[in-house]
């Protein structure tokens, strides 16, 4: 449990450094660091392929992607938007709110019971596999067909229209 | 575990830390004396009778030069990008089973540092972090050609992953597992997986390639667009560190393709050494042939280095993404037909 509570306590601290960073390449390596720290979260939750994915796919491509688009922009001191005072104090007022409000609802629920899985091997790439394939298959693939017409929105945005395309 | 147990694991994890370094030392010494052979020349052969102590005299070269900081690099991610480089460079070796349990006097001692049952997806996880070691330290030094370095090995590594992934696939359809020690117990004697996956293996070796940054596919140090690529600011150790770890990257390359496709630590006729030599002796000649075949693959990667010039960038995105990511997937669809038309009609 004080595992748990150390790997929880790094999770905050580096997405809190995530968006109190000054450069937005600093910023995406804490976010690489609060990734990873997630992957840990996965593998005490027994969760071995979870945490694995989750490290190669956000750790090794997205971020890699985030941090590849952010090395390519212009990060100079006077291309940053001055931001006027009442909008800083909108948003600090707004997330005020949202927090109180969230914090309420939460309490109002109760202490959670903590959820005891009837198998802990579940997270194992077999048991997984058999799970996605059999109960799940239908959300499963329906899925993929989200992520093919996300990719096939990215293509059609990046390709030249032929009628203004000189 | 007792405490024998943690001792043996902690001295494989030194003999394995101390072979990478050495191998990779050496590999450094093969390459030019490779070089020179194909280019008709002798190589380094001064230090030491045939040169061969021309690694430990590049070594100290290197911990003597002057270390240089640019002004305007951000110091700290300076440091950090080698020392991730290296760092993910040796950290691949935990997953590999290096031979069969050894008996020593009756205990058994097992020749892998630790059996994850996703270890292929580990490596994976290695590979795609070692992108990190290049971009950090190529943005941290506050220079257009590190800069141009780093963001073509980001998208290089981003494009080859997919298809070596592909390409694992298709042999994990036939393996059923994604531990490497039991694939590697799965190629017992002569069945290696490359007779099962030649297309496979093409692909995973190609990639592996662009992977590790070899040539035909070092366009991060391309030394004639980009004067050094991602290393061009650094000097001393830190550049040594770059160096270094994209030999061991060879190494551990060599070592997963050795285990996943070439039989591992198999060998036709093992069974009977084994049975004539012991257990305590089989397995280390079953080592012994392992790295034998690691060593034909550094060769490999050093014969190609040497004989097929740099592919152009435009060139390298579409022998990647238009190329090989359709002949991964048709093999996947090929390996699907075939295993389940094999299994209909009965073999």
């Amino acid at each position: 449990m004080s595992t748990f509570y150390f790997i929880a306590f790094l999770s905050i601290f580096f997405s809190i450094l995530v968006i109190s960073a000054k450069n937005p390449v600093h910023s995406i390596l804490y976010l690489i660091l609060t990734f990873f720290t997630f992957t840990i979260h996965y593998i005490l939750m027994n969760a071995q392929f979870l945490a694995i994915v989750n490290f190669i796919v956000y750790m090794g491509a997205i971020l890699v992607l985030f941090l590849y688009t952010l090395m390519l922009i212009n990060l100079n001191k006077d291309s940053e938007p001055v931001k006027p005072f009442m909008i800083k104090f909108a948003g600090v007022f707004g997330g005020g709110i949202l927090a109180v409000a969230l914090a309420a609802s939460l309490k109002s629920l109760g202490a959670s019971d903590p959820v005891i899985l009837k198998n802990p091997d579940l997270g194992l790439v077999k048991n997984l596999g058999k799970v996605l394939f059999n109960e799940f298959l239908l959300p499963f693939e329906v899925s993929s067909v989200l992520l093919l017409s996300a990719m096939v929105g990215a293509v059609l945005l990046a390709t030249k229209d032929p009628k203004t395309a000189a | 575990m007792g405490l024998a147990d943690i001792l043996i694991k902690f001295g494989l994890i030194l003999i394995i830390f101390v072979i990478s370094l050495v191998m990779a030392m050496y590999s450094t010494y093969a390459e030019r004396k490779v070089a020179a052979f194909f280019q008709d020349r002798i190589g380094p052969n001064r230090a030491g009778p045939w040169g061969i102590l021309q690694p430990l005299a590049d070594g100290g070269k290197m911990f003597l030069k002057e270390e240089i900081i640019p002004t305007n690099a951000t110091p700290f991610l300076f440091i950090v990008g080698p020392s991730l480089a290296i760092l993910t460079a040796c950290i691949g070796s935990a997953v590999i089973p290096w031979g069969q349990t050894m008996l020593i006097g009756g205990y058994p001692v097992d020749l892998q540092v630790t059996d994850i049952n996703v270890g292929v997806l580990y490596i994976f996880g290695v590979v795609s972090l070692g992108v990190y070691g290049v971009m950090i330290g190529g943005w941290a030094s506050n220079n257009k050609y590190s800069l141009l370095g780093a963001i073509r090995a980001a998208s290089q590594n981003i494009s080859y992953e997919i298809s070596m992934g592909l390409s694992i696939i298709a042999l994990l359809m036939l393996t059923g597992t994604l531990s490497l020690r039991e694939i590697a117990e799965q190629q017992h004697s002569w069945h290696w997986n490359v007779l099962r996956q030649p297309i496979g293996f093409i692909l995973f070796i190609v990639c592996a390639f662009a992977e590790t940054n070899r040539t035909p596919f070092d366009l991060p140090e391309c030394e004639t667009e980009l004067v050094g690529g991602y290393h061009t600011e650094y000097s001393s150790m830190k550049l040594g560190f770059y160096l270094f770890a994209e030999y061991i990257n060879m190494f551990i390359s060599s070592a997963v393709m050795a285990t996943l496709y070439w039989g591992g630590y198999n060998y036709p006729g093992m069974d009977w050494v084994a049975a004539h030599t012991g257990p305590a002796l089989g397995p280390l000649i079953g080592v012994g042939i392992f790295f034998i075949k690691i060593i034909l693959f550094i060769f490999f990667f050093m014969w190609v280095r040497w004989t097929i010039p740099r592919f152009r960038y435009d060139q390298l995105m579409d022998l990647g993404w238009k190329i090989l990511i359709p002949l991964a997937i048709a093999n996947i669809v090929l390996t699907g037909v075939g295993s389940t038309l094999l299994t209909h009609f009965g073999y």
